[in-house]
């Protein structure tokens, strides 16, 4: 039989062996489909050929670098047989759907994924979910109806709240201030914008402090630290920046580290210990805040797997256990929240390695 | 017939006259002068609504933000005159600046002199490949540096991975090379005007840069005329690969971060500021100079617009706009000189 399909030539082989292929891949999707839909209430041990996949907003990003180590660790540590990362290179609304498309495609019992726009990849996650997968946002939320559960830093309102009360600390309470974001459409960045902008206008305490302008320096060293440069041009009485992203307070930081502004314009925000240390030391910023990036993948996964095994739906008051972090329910919304921002100093600077 | 035998009479008559009015004729011909003349109207405009522009911090970040692109488009223009185009210079830039921020972690003690040298280097053996390609492969420019965009961009996020160097990691004195100035001119700006100059009179004074036009006019009648076409597109190349290699360690100095998407979407930038700054796309025709006005005129616009509070939305816009005005103001001068030959030739009848 084989013999006498060799002779016949190629095509017929190469059909066969598509046919194998594919055989292949539909009875690994039952497995993981099946796995997923009636392993409530078994052992971890049940889903050893469990597949998780995290898609980052980009790749080459040491932020999200530092996530997704958490997020291999906790992968292990949860019990996923493989622990792959996918992505595009530029965060860019639409860069994300063709890597989703290939994981359904494969099977993977779990996605995580960080949303570049919220809507963008809506279609292509409802895609993965009817073929059994489980969707897990995290640090940038898709859609709700999208996903299953998404795993958020910290509390929103209280990144918000932190970054005014820095800002406000730094200028003394009085003066304009100006925000210099990501890109104009990123989920969070906005949301937590949101959030100051209330702040500074219902809280008492900020009547003094007004703010004059929201730029975007879209995550990119270049043009964050143009528009720094503007902001102050612009602005000659600005006496603070908040900069609520990485890319951004570190460009903005450098920027102001060299120019005349070193030490008269405040700068506060999120920024990563390892990239603002030089900053801190020669007094360009005094205090700046972020949660353990590495703890957001790591909660993200075994929140997978508790979906993937059943043992939460992502319904309000479902419990899970995070391993060495203990355990975390789920709350409105499909939210699970890491834990509080730590504020970084001078003091404290040396102690973290991220 | 009469009237131009007239013209011609005057025209000797008064020639003290007459010279002068020529010098005044070839100035306002020059190509730079368009581009000069709205430099020098945005930076009005916008230093009278804005003092705070015109500060010496706002000079110095003006000076600045110009400066790495000035250097590019210097290169570009070696290319674009020759009828040749490098898009790969983006990502050879980023695989210098990452390459320099590494070499820095390595061997902190290493001497600035060392890594300028070591960067060019570099940058000049992947403008090698470019200009091997294209002299070798006979393909048109255009495709090969768009597939070497691509190739040295692989390379830089393989290399790179999600690493960053920070200024942090880099010696203080490198990164003031960006900070200090001389005579209100910060040290790297003064280094790019440097290599526009050295390229302006190469390109003007010595008998391979008047090749490169005659290889852009017409590569076929250079070939005829006995002008080794090969050898100086590939050394275009090289030189320009030389000079983005100069452009990323510079990049290095004076951002914060180096990684693997350092210098993307560069290259249009720099094509940009050559064809603003009056350099022709087809070749034969245009001036580093120009150019690198072009690249200081592209740059002050993001800022001019940001301190008169513009939408930054707008400022592509205006670029775009500016291409055209640039292309135009190149076919109706390109006409008039043809009309003009038309004439002369005619005379000579």
């Amino acid at each position: 039989m084989m013999l006498n399909r060799k002779k016949t030539g190629q095509a017929p082989r190469l059909a066969s062996l598509v046919a194998l292929t594919a055989a292949a891949a539909l009875a690994l999707t039952a497995c993981g489909g099946g796995g997923g839909g009636t392993g409530g209430g078994t052992s971890p041990a049940a889903g050893g050929d469990q597949k998780i996949t995290f898609i980052p907003k980009q790749l080459n990003n040491p932020y999200t670098d530092v996530v997704l180590g958490g997020g291999k660790k906790g992968a292990t540590e949860a019990g996923f047989a493989s622990s792959q990362v996918v992505g595009p290179l530029e965060a860019s609304a639409s860069s994300q759907v063709s890597f989703i498309n290939a994981e359904t495609q494969a099977g993977t019992n779990v996605i995580v994924i960080a949303a570049n726009d919220p809507d963008a990849v809506c279609t292509a996650l409802g895609e993965a979910r009817s073929a059994g997968a489980k969707i897990v946002a995290f640090d940038s939320d898709a859609n709700p109806d999208c996903r299953d559960v998404f795993i958020s830093q910290v509390v929103a309102k209280d990144v918000a709240l932190i970054q005014t009360k820095l800002i406000s600390e730094q200028i003394g309470g009085s003066g304009e201030i100006a925000i210099l974001s990501a890109t104009a459409n990123a989920t969070n960045q906005n949301e937590w914008i949101k959030f100051m902008e209330e702040e500074l206008k219902s809280n008492p305490d900020y009547k003094d402090i007004k703010l004059v302008a929201k730029v975007y320096g879209d995550d990119d060293d270049t043009k964050s630290f143009q528009e720094a440069q503007g902001l102050m041009q612009a602005h000659p009485n600005l006496k603070g920046i908040i900069s609520p992203t990485t890319v951004g307070i570190a460009a903005t930081a450098r920027y102001l580290s060299t120019s005349a502004y070193k030490g008269k314009v405040a700068l506060t925000g999120l920024g990563l210990p390892n990239e603002m240390r030089p900053f801190v030391k020669d007094g360009t910023v005094k205090e700046f805040a972020l949660w353990d990036p590495a703890q957001l993948g790591y909660i993200a996964a075994f929140a997978g797997k508790a979906l993937t095994d059943g043992k939460i739906t992502g319904a309000p008051g479902d419990k899970f256990t995070a391993g060495e972090l203990g355990d975390r329910t789920v709350e409105e919304g499909g939210l699970v929240i890491v834990g509080p921002p730590t504020v970084f100093n001078t003091e404290n600077i040396d102690k973290y390695d991220f | 017939m009469s009237s131009a035998l007239d013209n011609r009479k005057t025209g000797t008559t008064t020639a003290g006259a007459g010279r002068s009015r020529g010098a005044l004729a070839s100035l306002l011909r020059l190509r730079e002068l368009p581009v000069l003349i709205a430099l020098a109207l945005l930076v009005l405009i916008t230093y009278l609504n804005n003092p705070l522009f015109l500060s010496p911090q706002g000079v110095k970040d003006l000076l600045l933000n110009a400066t790495i692109i000035m250097i590019l488009a210097a290169g570009q223009t070696l290319l674009i005159i020759t009828r040749n185009i490098d898009l790969s210079v983006g990502s050879m830039l980023g695989l210098v600046a990452f390459g320099t921020g590494s070499l820095f972690a390595a061997m902190p003690d290493l001497p600035i002199i060392a890594v300028l040298a070591i960067g060019m280097a570099f940058g000049a053996l992947l403008g090698t490949f470019n200009g091997l390609l294209v002299t070798v492969a006979k393909v048109p420019a255009l495709v090969i540096t768009l597939g070497t965009l691509y190739v040295f961009r692989g390379l830089n996020n393989a290399w790179a991975g999600g690493k960053q160097y920070f200024a942090g990691d880099r010696p203080d004195a490198f990164g003031a090379l960006s900070v200090d100035t001389v005579l209100g001119f910060p040290i790297i700006t003064l280094l790019a005007i440097a290599v526009v100059i050295a390229v302006a009179v190469y390109m003007s004074g010595t008998r391979p840069g008047r090749d490169l036009y005659a290889i852009g006019s017409d590569p076929e009648a250079a070939k005829v005329f006995g002008i080794k076409v090969s050898k100086r597109v590939f050394l275009a190349f090289l030189a320009n690969g030389a000079l983005a290699g100069l452009a990323g360690v510079l990049y290095a100095s004076r951002f914060n971060s180096v990684g693997a998407t350092t210098g993307a979407g560069m290259e249009l930038d720099v094509v940009a500021a050559a064809v603003v700054g009056g350099v022709a796309i087809f070749g034969g025709s245009g001036s580093v100079a120009g150019a690198a006005l072009g690249a200081l005129l592209l740059t002050t616009i993001t800022s001019s617009l940001t301190a008169l509070r513009v939408d930054k939305f707008w400022q592509q816009a205006i670029v775009g706009i500016l291409i055209l005005v640039a292309i135009i103001i190149d076919r109706v001068a390109s006409l008039r000189t043809a009309k003009k030959l038309r004439i002369s030739e005619a005379r000579n009848v």
